[in-house]
Formats: C-alpha cells, sequence, structure tokens
C-alpha cells in the first residue's frame, strides 16, 4: 500500500510540476489542481468532526477547562443549523459574523499588541546579546522616527534621510536575503517529498 | 527556462547527493543552539512523562506557504518517532484542514516507524481553528492545559503567533519556533525563547539526523546560495562596468 501511495503522489507531483514549465501539460494540471481543490473541501469536512471529535473527548473525560469546550460545540451546533435552514447570507447569519467573529477578532488583535510590547521588552531580559539589542533598537528607531513632534513636525534627517535608508537599505537587504534563504529551502523541501524521501501521507 | 533549469539542477544535486551521503558520516554542521535545545527537550519529555506540542501554522499545501508546512510534517515525524514510547504522545496543531489532515497521517506513520502503532491516537493530530485568531485560540489552551514539556511551532504562521508563545511563557513552557513568513520571524524572534531564522526552518531535519536527503538538502541549498551570490556580483559588476 505504502508504495502504490507513494507511486501516485510522485506521478501527479511530477504532472503538476511539469506543468508549469510545459504548456501542453497547463490543462491536466488545472485538472489535477480542481481536483486537489475538491478533495480539500472534503478535508474541512474532516477537520470539523475532528474539532468535534477532541472537544466531545475533552468533554467526556471532565478535563480541566471542559466549559468551554461544551460552550465550542454547542455555538458549532446552533451554528451550523442556522446557516443550513437560513442560508450564510442572510441577515441573522451575517450578525453571528459580525457581531461576534470579528469583535471576537479584533479583541485578539489588541492584545496582540499588549503582548508584542511586552515580549520585546522581556527580550532583553531573556537574551542580552549585541542582536537583541541592534533588533530592539531598530524597532525603537523607526518607530521614534516615524512620529511626527508637535512643534516641529516630521524631523527631516530621520523622516527624509535615516527612516528611509534604514527601511529601504538595510531591512529590505536583510529581507530579501532571508526570503531566498526560504525559497531555496522550500524548494528543496518540496522536491524531497517529491522523490519520496518525506513522505507527509504516510507510510514508513 | 530559468527556473526549469534551476529545478532540475537541484533534483539531480539532491539525488546524486544523497545517494552519496547513505554511507558517510553525518556532516558537520554550524551549531544552531535552538536545535541543539529541542534534542534536550525530545528526551526530556521522554523521561518526565509530559508532551511535546507542534503546532504547523496555517500554510495551505496549495498555495505558496506549503513548503514550510511540508518542513513542519518532517519535524513531525521525526519527533514522534523519537517520542512515541513516552506517556504521553506529542500532539499536533494545524490551522488549515488538509493540512490536519497530514497531521494525522504522519503522526500514524511515526508511530508504526517505531513499532507502536496501538498507542497512536488520532485526537492527537488537530485541526485547531480555520482562520489565523481561531487556529492560535485553538492552540493556546494545549499548550495550558495538556502537561506540554515543550512547543515546537514550525510552519507557516503570521504576527499572532505571538499569542501562543505567550501562552508557553505563562506556563514556563520552552518554545522553538520558524516560519516562513518575515513579520512573524522577527515577532518569534522577540517572543520565543528559541527562534529559527530564515532558512534554518529547513535545515532542522539535517541538525536532528532525520536522514541522507536531509544533509544533502541543505549542501544543495549551499551550492544554489553561492550560485545566486555570484550571478548577483556579476550582474553588479558588469552594470557597473556598462556592460548591460
Amino acid at each position: 500500500m505504502k508504495y502504490v501511495s507513494a507511486f501516485f503522489a510522485i506521478a501527479f507531483g511530477l504532472l503538476v510540476l511539469a506543468g508549469y514549465f510545459v504548456p501542453a501539460l497547463e490543462p491536466l494540471q488545472a485538472l489535477l489542481i480542481s481536483w486537489a481543490g475538491i478533495l480539500l473541501a472534503v478535508a474541512s469536512l474532516i477537520g470539523v468532526f475532528n474539532l468535534i471529535t477532541v472537544h466531545g473527548e475533552k468533554i467526556r473525560s471532565r478535563e480541566k477547562n471542559s466549559g468551554y469546550s461544551s460552550l465550542l460545540l454547542v455555538s458549532l451546533v446552533l451554528t451550523f443549523l442556522l446557516g443550513l435552514a437560513l442560508g450564510p447570507s442572510h441577515p441573522v447569519m451575517q450578525g453571528v459574523v459580525e457581531s461576534v467573529i470579528l469583535p471576537v477578532e479584533a479583541s485578539l488583535m489588541a492584545i496582540l499588541s499588549v503582548t508584542l510590547l511586552y515580549a520585546a521588552i522581556r527580550l532583553l531580559r531573556r537574551r542580552v546579546d549585541v542582536m537583541s539589542v541592534i533588533f530592539l533598537l531598530t524597532v525603537l528607531a523607526v518607530l521614534v522616527w516615524s512620529l511626527a513632534l508637535p512643534p516641529y513636525g516630521e524631523l527631516a534627517l530621520f523622516g527624509n534621510t535615516l527612516r528611509p535608508w534604514l527601511t529601504q537599505v538595510l531591512a529590505l537587504g536583510g529581507a530579501r536575503g532571508i526570503l531566498i534563504g526560504v525559497a531555496l529551502g522550500a524548494l528543496t523541501t518540496g522536491l524531497r517529498v517529491l522523490l519520496a524521501f518525506d513522505r507527509p501521507y504516510g507510510g514508513k | 527556462m530559468v527556473e526549469l533549469s534551476v529545478t532540475l539542477l537541484s533534483l539531480i544535486l539532491l539525488l546524486a547527493l544523497t545517494f552519496l551521503r547513505r554511507k558517510s558520516p553525518p556532516p558537520t554542521l554550524r551549531p544552531i543552539p535552538a536545535l541543539i535545545r529541542l534534542y534536550r527537550a525530545i528526551g526530556l519529555s521522554v523521561e518526565d512523562g509530559s508532551r511535546l506540542h507542534v503546532s504547523l501554522g496555517r500554510g495551505g499545501l496549495l498555495s505558496g506557504r506549503g513548503g514550510a508546512s511540508l518542513a513542519g510534517l518532517a519535524m513531525l515525524r521525526y519527533l514522534t518517532e523519537r517520542t512515541s514510547a513516552s506517556d504521553k504522545p506529542p500532539v499536533a496543531t494545524a490551522g488549515d484542514p488538509a493540512l490536519a489532515v497530514l497531521t494525522q497521517d504522519t503522526l500514524k506513520a511515526g508511530y508504526e516507524a517505531a513499532n507502536a502503532e496501538d498507542l497512536y491516537q488520532p485526537t492527537t493530530g488537530r485541526l485547531s481553528g480555520p482562520t489565523p485568531f481561531s487556529f492560535v485560540a485553538g492552540a493556546m489552551p494545549v499548550v495550558r492545559d495538556e502537561n506540554v514539556s515543550a512547543n515546537v511551532l514550525m510552519g507557516d504562521f503570521g504576527p499572532e503567533i505571538a499569542l501562543v508563545t505567550e501562552a508557553a511563557e505563562r506556563s514556563d513552557v520552552p518554545t522553538l519556533g520558524g516560519t516562513d513568513d518575515l513579520p512573524a520571524q522577527a515577532v518569534l524572534y522577540a517572543a520565543a525563547q528559541e527562534p529559527l531564522i530564515g532558512e534554518e526552518l529547513f535545515a532542522a531535519g539535517a541538525y536532528l539526523g532525520a536522514g541522507p536527503s536531509h544533509a544533502a538538502s541543505l549542501t544543495v541549498q549551499d551550492i544554489l546560495r553561492w550560485a545566486l551570490i555570484l550571478f548577483l556580483l556579476g550582474g553588479a559588476a558588469l552594470k557597473m562596468l556598462g556592460v548591460i
């Protein structure tokens, strides 16, 4: 079985890859990707069942904070039933999104900003080295130089010269270097999967 | 044409170097402190009956972010094989449904490779949430409530991953984090105890001895990187000389 799954993964992987280079294979590539899209939709359904199983297990075994799991399952069932009965574009369903999901995500975003500030302060306690100091000084410099001082406005030297040099030369150069490294890493990782050295689809 | 040449060159180099490295001793690599500490955390998790939490992010496999997710899956496979005998099996969270399915499959394959199929529990591979914030909201309780001794965050994340590292910090759980997303890398640098920068995310397998193909892929990356550096310098020199 493991050889069969590896054979199909390699064969279809190579076909999709070849579709980027051989124009004649583009329709086949599009077809295979559309099949993958359908499988992804099925995976979403499996994901919801997985969510129900995990939280159902937490409630059954009375794990710590299992009350939240109950709340999640009740909300999931109610939203699902409402969605089935009214349709996703109904005002009630839109209300659920706008009055529950969006405010909750906005609150998490607000907590995130405080968390990031706290993490930056904690960095000097955790890792006192040259790179950490440069990191924090750069963050502070860009933040301060972006501010307009009330009596003077934005300072010309910082606003027009130093900040663009820091963000558009040093930071951008570094970011491009990191992205090239990430792209090369992603390429070799993809090739390892394509050659079945790594098999995320199972098998020993 | 350039893309095809680079891909074919990488493919041939990867095959050849993997074959050559099959019987040679492991290569000497520059130390990455985060991965040395991860190695220790694996041993600790087996000894003290705690578990590892591996989070693979929300990079869909049909998107350009799939590479980081595949690197995370390779790491999950390695960690599962090493810690499957522990009292508490590793738990993995993902923010993409297809990735969650692959997470379960990878966990199962890891148990099978360690001849411990009976210990596999399907609920250890989880979809924690399908949107960025629901994903972190689902991963935070895992860190807090499930006797986790180390957090391994490897995959595609956004800056919201700081909420997970904060939950780990509050539970006194060390976090190793690597991602392909630049803002999230900056966040992990500040928030995680052990950040992986840039392509270090893809090098983890070679450092943990996951096989000759991982070491070979590091060499391929180095060859391509030097070729790119020479290409960039050559281009700059030709521009300065007015040739192009």
